[in-house]
């Protein structure tokens, strides 16, 4: 296991070279996604920005208009298994180089990570605030139609600590984890 | 009087129970309670130094200081708005749901929620957390003087987590209490790390679909720390805590050895025909609190959690 400190967007042989138990430091460019923003693309609109070696952020932060600008105050993943129909697709068509999240994601994304060079990036579910203090600005917002939690936020991060947990080499840790739960529950099992 | 309760006169609803209410709503979904802040520091100390479960843990515990210190929400995910809520013989509901509402709405501009009420036909967001079903009201009549308003936050992750079994089960067994005991922990392996573990699980051993679904989530109004009336069932949430956490699912679903921090069970009366058991699985960022108010005045006479 490592640390590293990355700066969006990535390269394909950088996020190819990251392992599973991995840390990884995110600085830079940071778009949110989730469920509408997933099914939109999904359904054939283009996304409206570039996201070529970028990374998806799950994530439908709390944002308060302050001016003219924006104010994130709260910001940490939302479940990513709900995009697990869309994500292999947003890989292979737009050159996504990882996403990050929560819980997550199936077969699907995990075979789009190795096929087309991608990482899952499992963010802390629900620690709104330490992620919020690693957004720095909010530069911009697409698709704000569908609502300010599924809009697509154009966030400056430093530092966005988030763990590997689906590498590009196959490798998941939530796969790990279930089989081997599923095996110590099974003989803890009640009769 | 306030700026905000100034605007709440304006709308016509009683200035003194709308204060009340949105100090409520601001202390639930950025301080959370003791018992919870407990229970997550006496887990993170079980855990290995510099493991992931730890790194989470961590962070975890550094996100209930922020947002303390901050007064912004711990979770950016409001989750399902529940009211649940004691009036004495007399009291006019309506105008307390009124006052309320309109608090969730002022919670809502502030900042304090995040809009989280969207149309299910339509896909629009309502943008101040009303709507039909939203937020959600739970009306009791006591015989006591005062209001009592305990309000809970259940984020859509951990919502998504919960689940009904219908016993028997193939796999799972029984309408007895091996049954119960493999249903729940079933929930608790399905879940993994997505509910945002180490979560507490509220369950209801009978009922109907629905009833049953509401009275596990009432579960999650007792104290982390207290102890089932019945010696049977308080056995039972030790059985599934203790077997939970010897998973290995561990915080976030990173591996570990706290899975949940609590499990509170009820039991319901069933059908003949039927045998639910219900669980509502929440996150670590458990945001519940409550009120007591005077019922004359509006105004809070003691805080509860």
């Amino acid at each position: 296991m490592a640390n590293y400190n990355l700066t969006t967007p990535l390269d394909e042989a950088t996020v190819r070279s990251l392992n599973v138990g991995d840390t990884v430091s995110i600085s830079g460019r940071l778009y949110t996604g989730r469920d509408a923003m997933h099914h939109r693309i999904h359904t054939g609109t283009k996304p409206p920005v570039d996201l070529a070696g970028h990374i998806i952020y799950h994530c439908g932060p709390v944002m308060v208009k302050e001016g003219d600008h924006w104010k994130c105050n709260a910001a940490g993943p939302t479940t990513s298994s709900r995009e697990e129909p869309y994500q292999w697709e947003v890989m292979r068509d737009y050159g996504i180089r990882g996403v990050i999240g929560k819980g997550g994601m199936g077969p699907k994304t995990l075979d789009g990570c190795a096929k087309y060079g991608a990482v899952y990036l499992h963010a802390i579910g629900g620690a709104a605030q330490v992620c919020a203090q690693w957004i720095k600005r909010v530069d911009g917002v697409d698709w704000m139609d569908l609502g300010s939690p599924e809009a697509i936020w154009h966030l400056w991060v430093e530092d966005f600590m988030t763990i590997v947990t689906m590498d590009a080499h196959g490798k998941s840790l939530h796969k790990e984890i279930f089989e081997e739960s599923k095996a110590k529950l099974l003989a803890l099992k009640a009769s | 009087m306030s700026a905000t309760a100034q605007q709440a006169e304006q709308k016509a609803v009683d200035p003194a129970l709308f204060e009340t209410v949105l100090e409520l709503i601001r202390r639930t979904s950025t301080i959370l309670p003791d018992d919870v802040v407990r229970a997550i520091e006496t887990a993170h100390a079980t855990e290995e130094k510099g493991s992931n479960a730890d790194v989470a843990l961590n962070i975890i515990g550094c996100n209930i200081g922020l947002a303390k210190d901050k007064s912004a929400p711990i979770c950016q995910d409001t989750g399902t708005i529940l009211f649940y809520i004691h009036t004495p013989v007399g009291y006019d509901q309506l105008a307390l749901e009124e006052a309320a509402t309109e608090a969730v709405r002022e919670a809502t501009r502030i900042g304090y929620l995040r809009q989280n009420s969207v149309d299910s036909l339509t896909g629009k967001n309502s943008g101040d957390n009303t709507g039909p079903g939203s937020p959600v009201f739970h009306f009791h009549q006591w015989r006591k003087p005062h209001v009592e308003i305990k309000v809970m936050l259940k984020g859509g992750g951990c919502e998504n987590m919960n689940a009904q079994y219908s016993l028997p089960h193939p796999d799972l067994g029984g309408r007895d209490l091996a049954g119960v005991e493999n249903a729940i922990l079933d929930c608790v392996l399905q879940a993994q790390g997505q509910g945002c573990g180490p979560g507490i699980l509220g369950v209801c051993i009978g009922g109907d679909r629905g009833t049953s679904y509401a009275f596990a989530k009432e579960q999650l109004l007792r104290l982390l720390d207290d102890t089932n009336t019945d010696p049977v069932l308080g056995d039972l949430e030790k059985r599934i805590v203790d077997k939970a956490n010897r998973s290995g699912i561990g915080p976030m679903g990173f591996g570990g050895k706290t899975t949940l921090l609590a499990c509170k069970i009820g039991v319901a009366n069933r059908l003949p025909a039927s045998f639910f058991v219900s669980i509502a699985y929440m996150c670590w960022a458990y945001r519940r609190r409550g009120v007591e108010i005077d019922a004359a005045s509006g105004a809070a006479v003691g805080w509860l959690y």
